[in-house]
């Protein structure tokens, strides 16, 4: 039968990923000094299932590359190797070096076997470096000699128990049957008076005479699981020829896949007619390796080099694991949902006016149940916090090492649940935030503790739900954010004016603004032409939102706010010549009727409302979607002011509607991307609704020529 | 056909070994670690356990010295599936009461060899 391993390869590497992840963490919990023995268990087994795997599919450098690991992970669990700074370090490389191995196995590219080689190299020097002289490993090299045998002669006595470790002398004798033509002889001599009878237990003995030409191999591979259960002799019938040569050589550790070239003279020295394999092996001498070249064997390990050829370098469709209690919850709605169903069928079929209180108790369930099945499949995709939040322990150990800081990263609240989608999303910006906090927030330790604060920098990630949102705070308690700094900063780039008088909020809310750097000089941790804006840019794109408090000296803190599925958002339904649009309700601010004599015309910017102290632009909607407007006058409509990317305009429109959750439908998959636009939805008559994207209106705001639509109004 | 019990703590295995054993038209149940396979043991028969060694909660040398135990499985085969290809591996394995090894990496034709020989 053959079987298609190829199948199993996404779980082996989902598995494996995992595992190098918990390798990781319990690499960075391991105490220098200490042998904290679940913890290197944990590690070790982990390596160990990857080297298993690895090369039960076929992976046969990863499971090499992993089995180095494993050797020195298995000394440290027995105590035979201390756990110092320098092999966590190696082995934390060596993860990293493995990761990518698996990696670029997965996604069928190259791999970086300078570097592959290097870690390895480094791995087996650590190992060598405990022993004095390299292992000195005894291998066998039999002559392959052409043997005249004709059978082989076995006497096979099981001891008592044989029978109690699962295997039947029955079934070797079988099988030794089908391997060529067999006599047997049985001993009954040790079998007891019928009254002393142990039915469990093995009294007979047999000689066995096994004809053929049979390789060794096979009949020893039949008692291979009993060869210490059992008194065994195995001696070839062969007629006289000339005998086998054995030669053992000492080799310096040999790898198991190295090849061995050894050549020999056969000793001309004929062998008895009944040899047994074992005795020869201890008579026979040991030979130097170089003697006069006769002949030439390569001695290799039947190791399979699996090649798996690769197909085509498709990604791996994202797949994801959810709990069975999940799963189980939502089979229960959906019985919940089939008795609603059935109920109302029921009201249906004979329905008369006197059931309408049961029709709208119905209605009213169907509505629960529904409602039920959409979190509950939204569940499925929500994924703890944690696998964000698993990196930084990694982070800050590189960090600290590199820099000097001392670090302690603290985690709560890291079972929080977020989307799937959000969490691969939030991964950058959160690292950005991290290695920000490390860089310029906390402080080396002489600089702290002249401060007169703790040596140790404290790094807290937190998160939490709040309403229909997720939370993630990154708290640090450096030397907090230098508003002086900040602001001659912005002013030299002409960001703000001189003359402008900022709140210290508003002055530290510059640092998100595109073009912002707060370092004197790049570092190679946050500094990386990547800057604040980004971090807002990306969130924001989530729908989400930034902001930093700050004390000097104390420390500072980011907070993100992020929806908690990108698949349904809040909206807020609006008219706008005959036509309905959503506009997420997180971004909007607030919604005024306005007078016409507030508006301020400027030219080249168009219509501005003064709101408190700003003045914003407005945006007809109908102008940016071309449509023959129902409402023209400023009065007679409103005017909603929406945020997005930390500026503010109004939008003005008919009228507004309801609020209500919307499932967004992607308009690119099923159109193409439209400005202004992020998708779509179907509301609940069936009409379909565009939702709008506040970013790309106000850039088609900007620049018209952007739009989808010809513009002819805004054109003259 | 045989009724076989499967334990490994690695998904990608497990499943490979029941497709394998499924595909040979044998009954698989597989179990994660030790422990789990121990309290099925308890509630039904097999005709033949696979076990991996390295596993969280209860390792597979356990498992067998546990399996043997039991009235049901005295006789029962138990394979051990182990990455160590050395003697004192096998030796252990054998003296927790195992009754032969598979050595991994192995493929499934090597796996259906392997029990044919115990269960024929």
């Amino acid at each position: 039968m053959s079987i298609d391993i190829s199948q199993f390869h996404d779980v082996f590497f989902e598995e494996s990923f995992e595992g190098l992840d918990a390798m990781e963490a319990g690499l960075l919990d391991l105490n220098v000094g200490a042998v904290d023995l679940e913890t290197i268990n944990t590690i070790f087994r982990a390596a160990h299932s990857i080297k298993g795997g690895a090369g039960t599919f076929g992976f046969i450098p990863v499971s090499e590359f992993t089995h180095v690991m494993e050797a020195i992970l298995d000394e440290m669990r027995n105590g035979e190797r201390e756990v110092s700074t320098l092999s966590i370090n190696l082995l934390l490389e060596s993860v990293d070096v493995l990761r990518e191995m698996l990696t670029a196995v997965q996604q069928k590219t190259a791999t970086d076997d300078g570097r592959i080689a290097d870690t390895r190299q480094k791995l087996e020097a650590m190992k060598a470096d405990e022993f004095e002289e390299p292992e000195l490993v005894k291998v066998q090299v039999e002559a392959v000699t052409e043997s005249k045998d004709l059978g082989w002669k076995i006497n096979f006595n099981p001891h008592q128990h044989l029978l109690q470790t699962g295997n039947d002398p029955v079934r070797m004798l079988r099988e030794l049957g089908s391997l060529g033509e067999l006599t047997t002889e049985v001993n009954d001599s040790k079998l007891p008076p019928f009254s002393d009878f142990e039915p469990e237990d093995s009294y007979l003995s047999w000689t066995l005479t096994l004809l053929g030409d049979i390789p060794k191999e096979e009949v020893d591979e039949i008692f291979e699981w009993v060869d210490e259960d059992c008194d065994l002799t195995i001696e070839s019938i062969k007629a006289p020829v000339k005998g086998p040569t054995r030669v053992e050589i000492m080799v310096a550790a040999l790898d198991k896949h190295d090849v061995v070239s050894v050549e020999f003279t056969p000793e001309p020295e004929s062998e008895p007619e009944f040899s047994t394999t074992e005795s020869v092996v201890d008579e026979t001498p040991v030979v130097a390796v170089d003697i006069e070249e006769t002949q030439s064997i390569e001695a290799t390990l039947p190791v399979e080099k699996t090649t798996t050829k690769s197909k085509i370098a498709t990604p791996a469709a994202s797949s994801i694991r959810v709990s069975t209690d999940k799963v189980d919850s939502l089979i229960n709605l959906v019985s919940e949902l089939v008795i609603t169903q059935s109920m109302l069928s029921q009201i249906g079929e004979h329905f008369t006016p006197k059931m309408l209180p049961q029709l709208i108790d119905g209605l009213a369930q169907l509505e629960r149940n529904s409602r039920e099945m959409q979190e509950g499949i939204l569940r499925i995709r929500m994924l703890p916090i944690s696998f964000a939040f698993n990196r930084f322990p990694r982070l800050v150990h590189d960090m600290s090492d590199k820099t000097g800081k001392k670090v302690e990263l603290k985690l709560t609240g890291e079972q929080t649940e977020l989307d799937k989608s959000v969490m691969e999303k939030i991964g950058d910006p959160l690292v950005h935030l991290v290695r920000n906090s490390l860089d310029h927030g906390i402080e080396m330790p002489e600089v702290r503790l002249a401060a007169g604060k703790a040596e140790t920098g404290l790094l807290q990630l937190k998160s939490y739900h709040q309403g229909g949102n997720i939370i993630i705070e990154i708290h640090d308690d450096g030397a907090g954010l230098n508003e002086d700094k900040i602001l001659a900063k912005a002013i030299e780039k002409g960001l703000v004016d001189a003359s402008d008088e900022l709140s210290p909020e508003k002055i530290h809310d510059l640092i998100f603004l595109p073009g912002f750097s707060t370092a004197e000089e790049l570092t190679d941790i946050s500094g990386r032409g990547v800057g604040m804006d980004v971090v807002r840019k990306n969130i924001d794109s989530l729908g989400g939102s930034v902001e930093v408090v700050s004390n000097r000296g104390e420390g500072s803190v980011f907070t993100i706010r992020l929806p908690l599925t990108l698949a349904i958002i809040d909206g807020q339904t609006i008219r706008v010549a005959g036509e309905n649009y959503i506009i997420p309700l997180v971004s909007i601010i607030e919604t005024l009727e306005i007078k016409t004599s507030e508006i301020k015309l400027v030219s080249g910017k168009g219509e501005l409302y003064p709101l408190r102290d700003e003045y914003v632009p407005i945006i007809r909607l109908y102008d940016v979607f071309n449509l023959d407007p129902h409402i023209t006058d400023l009065e007679e409509g409103l005017l909603v002011i929406v945020e997005g990317e930390g500026q503010r305009v109004g939008l003005f429109i008919d009228d507004l509607l309801g609020q209500q959750q919307v499932v967004i439908k992607s308009l690119e998959t099923n159109y193409r991307k439209v400005k202004g636009v992020s998708g779509a939805t179907i509301l609940g008559d069936g009409t379909v609704a565009l939702i709008l994207d506040v970013p790309g209106l106000m850039a088609l705001y900007r620049d018209p020529s952007l739009a989808l639509f010809v513009n002819h109004n805004r054109a003259a | 056909m045989a009724k076989i019990l499967a334990v490994d703590d690695s998904a990608s295995m497990r499943q490979m070994v029941s497709f394998t054993l499924k595909a040979a038209g044998h009954t698989v149940m597989d179990a994660e670690d030790g422990h789990q396979a121990l309290n099925i043991a308890k509630t039904q028969s097999f005709d033949l356990v696979l076990t991996d060694v390295n596993m969280p909660i209860m390792d597979g040398l356990t498992l067998t010295k546990e399996l043997r135990t039991l009235a049901d499985y005295r006789f029962t085969p138990i394979l051990i599936l182990t990455t160590e290809a050395g003697k004192d591996k096998k030796q252990e394995g054998r003296a927790a009461g195992a009754t032969g090894w598979l050595v991994k990496p192995f493929n499934p034709d090597q796996l259906l060899a392997t029990i044919k020989k115990v269960l024929d």
